[in-house]
């Protein structure tokens, strides 16, 4: 006996849906991009994707390490100063940096992250203002800085005086919020290779970032992502570079620990 | 286990006078923009056996509430034996749910469906408390009106 048609589409739907996910889950083997059950969003994303992300010609947020490397040489503000005239070469002084970052700020007392750390340069050292997040400048400089780490894994420190705010980072991870009353966990790590509709889970690894998003038709932060993710679930959101985002920041880095710094990755 | 449960909603009376039910199990309230505000509930044996509303559920509008991703936005999580192109895989299929689970079954599922499992992922679609940090726009509103949820209780109901 045949189906009546919509419910055919529904089985072969749901059929080819299990399928992708064993395939992916079990016959790929996605060399750095997996630790100990830990994927990247590159184990998700489509093959199309993943291979603009592979091509440095093809990619679009090269543009944006482009542009932040000119910044780099660029005198900036009152005292004339470039980040090059105190950092050098940043292929050798900032390598590793974004590999661990967000770090505990004594002078803080809280977290720190990188956007924050380059406006603190410029603010208390170059006699500049400080860039608007999201602005095109802190997002190139921030793309620029984390590609210097690029391949490299992904080691933040949570112990120590990082300890509390890495708590409160878990905290906000598994905690239901909005409308919708839904927790992180519950797409990322109860749901990771499923189906939301036609987009596909991932674990919600934040070694990408700032990533070039083609929805987004360019590079956008870390924090910009995990607010449309409490937008989605009709949650009231924080503002980027709040405490709440950057402690979450950090719960994420350890989440995607010994994963490889992507920046920029390509995601849909 | 014959456990009864009242739930009593009542965030955004703001003194807004409301008629009362027979039977004094459904109290609705309606606020200016026609949308219930309130409404009281018996929970029985996993179930809510009362409708939500006097007016019955209509499947042909509930079959529109479903596949709108501004309501219902079932298609989301769930597969559903509508045309459509892509369905989601969080949730079980919907296929054939009509044939599982009845009317009263089906509503609290709907309403309030933590009750049954409190790890599920599923929203509870008529309920404004116990929520964290909803954004303002959506704050002391449920996902869907009493009379939407008789609906996709209607519609679901036709999937047998």
């Amino acid at each position: 006996m045949r189906a009546p048609q919509p419910v055919r589409r529904v089985l072969v739907a749901a059929a080819a849906g299990v399928a992708c996910f064993a395939s992916a889950a079990e016959d790929i083997d996605w060399g750095p991009y997996e630790v100990d059950g830990r994927r990247s969003g590159y184990t998700y994303a489509a093959a199309e994707t993943r291979a603009i992300q592979d091509d440095d010609f093809e990619n679009g947020g090269l543009l944006w390490v482009e542009k932040g490397a000119e910044l780099w040489e660029t005198a900036h503000g009152a005292d004339g100063a470039s980040c090059q005239g105190c950092h050098g070469d940043a292929a050798e002084s900032m390598r590793g940096v974004g590999a661990r970052y967000p770090v505990y700020a004594a002078e803080r007392e809280k977290l720190i992250n990188l956007e924050q750390r380059i406006n603190q340069c410029r603010t208390e050292r170059m006699g500049a203002e400080a860039w608007r997040w999201e602005s095109e400048p802190l997002l190139a400089m921030t793309t620029y800085l984390r590609h210097q780490s690029r391949g490299m894994a992904v080691s933040p420190v949570i112990d120590g005086p990082a300890a509390p705010f890495f708590e409160q980072g878990k905290a906000f991870y598994t905690k239901r919020r909005g409308q919708l009353d839904l927790a992180c966990i519950h797409c990322h790590e109860m749901n990771s290779g499923n189906m939301l509709r036609a987009q596909r889970l991932s674990q919600g690894m934040s070694n990408g970032f700032p990533t070039y998003r083609l929805k987004w038709q360019g590079v956008g932060s870390l924090h910009r992502r995990i607010r449309g993710c409490n937008e989605d679930v009709r949650a009231e959101t924080y503002a980027p570079g709040s405490d709440e985002y950057v402690n979450v920041e950090l719960y994420l880095a350890w989440r995607a620990r010994g994963l490889p710094v992507e920046t920029p990755a390509v995601r849909n | 286990m014959a456990s009864t449960r009242r739930k009593r909603l009542l965030t955004t009376l703001r003194g807004h006078a409301g008629a009362v039910a027979a039977l004094g199990i459904l109290v609705l309230l309606t606020a200016g923009s026609g949308r219930v505000a309130a409404a009281d509930y018996v929970v029985r044996d996993y179930a809510i056996p009362e409708p939500l509303t006097a007016t019955p559920g209509d499947p042909q509008r509930g079959a529109a509430i479903v596949v709108d991703r501004a309501r219902g936005n079932c298609l989301s999580c769930h597969a559903v034996p509508v045309d459509a192109d892509f369905f989601g895989t969080t949730g079980p299929t919907l296929a054939a749910v009509g044939a599982r689970l009845n009317a009263a079954q089906l509503r609290l599922r709907l309403v309030d469906p933590k009750v049954i499992n409190p790890m599920t992922m599923m929203p509870a679609y008529f309920k404004t408390e116990g929520l964290y940090r909803v954004a303002p726009e959506y704050a002391g509103k449920p996902i869907l009106s009493a009379q939407e949820i008789e609906d996709v209780v209607a519609f679901l109901l036709t999937l047998k």
